[in-house]
């Protein structure tokens, strides 16, 4: 179940309480995200939409743990992330999270393979183990046929897939997607959602994404919007505040 | 290591940069080994230079004689295990440019004072037998592919510029490791009874061999002393002193070499520095997606440490590898004009070691600002 209004219960996946975020510009201050609450269960797939501005993208770098907030908490599978220091979240990053970016951020110099098995270099798999899962990851997304290729051999769908494979191969416990088709055309947009859509249905996956696409949003089981730092209203399956089943 | 695919796939980003790059550290660390040959070659003579011998020579210098009869008078100073004499022969064969160092010796007593310096026993019999006997290095012999029982024709300089030949009787092995083996020796007794007037029965300068290392500051103070207020007082130093003193006619050869040593080091600082400053900003959200995905902070330095520590020792070895063949050459073709130019294996380990240090610092600088940046703001940037 998704909450938006802090009473989830306590086991949820990721928990989010009073969650602020300012920065500073030219003196002022910035207030992106305000009083923010959230309860993701696993298996969840939840969108989020808004104006530029509005704080999405810093709403998922904080549950990256890429930012901390300026108060409040994330609760992730019990780990508060909020006060680790920054070598503990880069390890509970490892363990954790699979980032998909818009842009794809495969390494070029690295084959799809190479590219996909990066997170598993901080395991303390064998070569051969590592070789599994990364046919495996790729198999998923439907490119194990093209794991020799480098990037620049590779369509924008087929490189947001290895991305995916990237993403998916350490077996974390959430995906982040950060406008994951913003780059993409339709065709491959929807390719990439049903992609995503899979993995959440069939393996399970727990899924927050930020999109400026009403269509890509409506995969999602249900879509948040931000507006000036606040989750101001709840939307896919028409649930209020209180919840969404 | 697993790492090593990422390392060198980043290496070969930029194969032309990275071929530049390894070219100029190349051409540089062949230059850096050359001056460090140079001054090795200039500071040998101090390295080697007996413990437990001292150098007497005339105070006005070094081109003013001394009395053979010092050397009876040297002998009385306790301490004092024995003494040779030395005249600096001053010779050219066939042409100025083929110089080597020629002296004139005191057949009796050379073998005691100069003990390193061995020649075979027959040799060395057939050599004091022949008054105009011979004994080569074994570098001079080679560079001029002498053998025993050659004639040598030298034309002196110095004395009446007359011509003679020589025989060459023997050649000498020096025990010592980088042991001065480019000497050619000539009998006493020969150039005493054609030196002229002014020069018979002088030496140019005694070596003296002590019983201990530890009496060479009193025994010199009193050889000096001894013949304080003569008309031939005397100046006596350590072996290595002297050498030092000899070293520096040419001039502060070492500052010069330390100065454009350090040039050296620190342009390729700032041509590997560079390289790895544009490659790491090259590729900012690379770097901020692997630390995004798990890789510490630290995983990032090393990475950029290791890319520039490769350039540098793949550069570094291959500027050795070129010194090593060059410098014999260029070693052959300044004969006469430098001492030996010898690329030993400590100069060779420096060079490597100079090699990773460069690579180290100049990755440093571009590795702490990778290891430093915040994924967020990097992220943006991409």
């Amino acid at each position: 179940m998704i909450r938006v209004d802090g009473s989830g219960k306590s086991n949820s996946l990721i928990q989010v309480r009073g969650l602020d975020k300012s920065y500073r510009r030219g003196g002022e201050e910035i207030q992106v995200l305000q009083r923010l609450n959230l309860d993701v269960d696993k298996g969840d797939f939840v969108g989020f939409m808004g104006p530029s501005g509005s704080g999405k993208t810093t709403l998922l770098n904080l549950l990256g743990g890429l930012d901390v907030p300026t108060h409040g908490s994330i609760t992730v599978a019990g780990d508060e992330i909020t006060h680790m220091s920054a070598n503990k979240l880069t390890q509970w990053r490892a363990r954790h999270v699979g980032f998909i970016f818009q842009m794809y951020n495969l390494i070029p110099v690295l084959t799809a393979f190479q590219n996909v098995e990066l997170p598993l270099l901080l395991t303390k798999l064998s070569k051969s183990e590592r070789r599994k899962h990364v046919e495996t990851a790729l198999s998923v997304v439907g490119l194990a046929e093209r794991m020799n290729h480098y990037p620049r051999q590779l369509s924008g769908g087929q490189e947001q897939r290895v991305a995916i494979a990237r993403a998916i191969v350490a077996d974390p416990t959430f995906l982040l997607c950060d406008e994951p088709t913003g780059d993409l055309d339709r065709k491959s947009a929807d390719e990439i959602m049903e992609l995503i859509h899979r993995l959440v249905k069939e393996y399970g996956k727990t899924v927050l994404m930020v999109t400026h696409d009403p269509v890509v949003a409506k995969r999602a089981d249900l879509t948040l919007h931000l507006e000036k730092g606040l989750l101001v209203e709840s939307g896919a399956l028409g649930v209020t505040a209180g919840g969404v089943a | 290591m697993k790492f090593s695919g990422l390392i060198f796939a980043n290496l070969f980003r930029k194969k032309l940069r990275l071929i530049l790059t390894i070219g100029s550290f190349a051409i540089a660390l062949v230059l850096f080994t050359f001056l460090a040959v140079v001054k090795s070659a200039f500071s040998r003579g101090t390295e080697i230079a007996g413990a437990d011998r001292l150098v007497v020579v005339n105070r006005i210098g070094l081109t003013q004689l001394l009395p053979i009869s010092h050397r009876d008078k040297i002998l009385t100073i306790p301490g004092v295990k024995a003494v040779t004499h030395n005249h600096w022969f001053g010779g050219v064969y066939q042409d100025e440019k083929n110089f080597f160092p020629q002296f004139v010796i005191d057949p009796e007593n050379q073998r005691q004072v100069m003990t390193e310096l061995v020649v075979p026993e027959d040799q060395w019999n057939n050599f004091v037998k022949d008054r105009m006997g011979a004994i080569a290095g074994a570098r001079t012999a080679t560079r001029f592919h002498w053998k025993i029982g050659d004639r040598i024709p030298i034309k002196t300089t110095l004395y009446g510029g007359r011509s003679s030949e020589f025989n060459l009787d023997g050649i000498y092995h020096s025990e010592r490791p980088g042991g001065d083996e480019s000497q050619f020796w000539l009998q006493w007794k020969y150039f005493d009874e054609n030196a002229p007037a002014p020069v018979k029965s002088t030496a140019g300068w005694y070596v003296v061999k002590l019983n201990s290392p530890d009496d060479a500051v009193r025994v010199a103070k009193a050889i000096d002393e001894k013949f304080a207020n003569s008309s031939f007082e005397t100046k006596s130093e350590t072996e290595s002193a002297f050498a030092a003193g000899f070293a520096k006619q040419f001039g502060n050869i070492e500052l010069l070499i330390l100065t454009i040593g350090a040039v050296v080091f620190f342009t390729l600082l700032l041509v590997t520095g560079n390289t790895m400053a544009i490659s790491v900003r090259e590729r900012v959200g690379e770097l901020a997606v692997l630390k995004a995905i798990g890789f510490s902070g630290r995983a990032v330095l090393f990475f950029v440490l290791a890319e520039s520590v490769v350039i540098a020792l793949v550069g570094g070895l291959l500027g050795l590898t070129l010194a090593y063949l060059t410098i014999p050459v260029i070693g052959l073709a300044l004969a006469g004009l430098l001492p030996p130019l010898i690329l030993s294996k400590s100069l060779l380990t420096m060079g490597v070691g100079f090699a990773v240090v460069v690579g180290v610092i100049s990755g440093l600088l571009p590795g702490i600002g990778a290891m430093r940046m915040r994924v967020v703001n990097a992220l943006r940037r991409v």
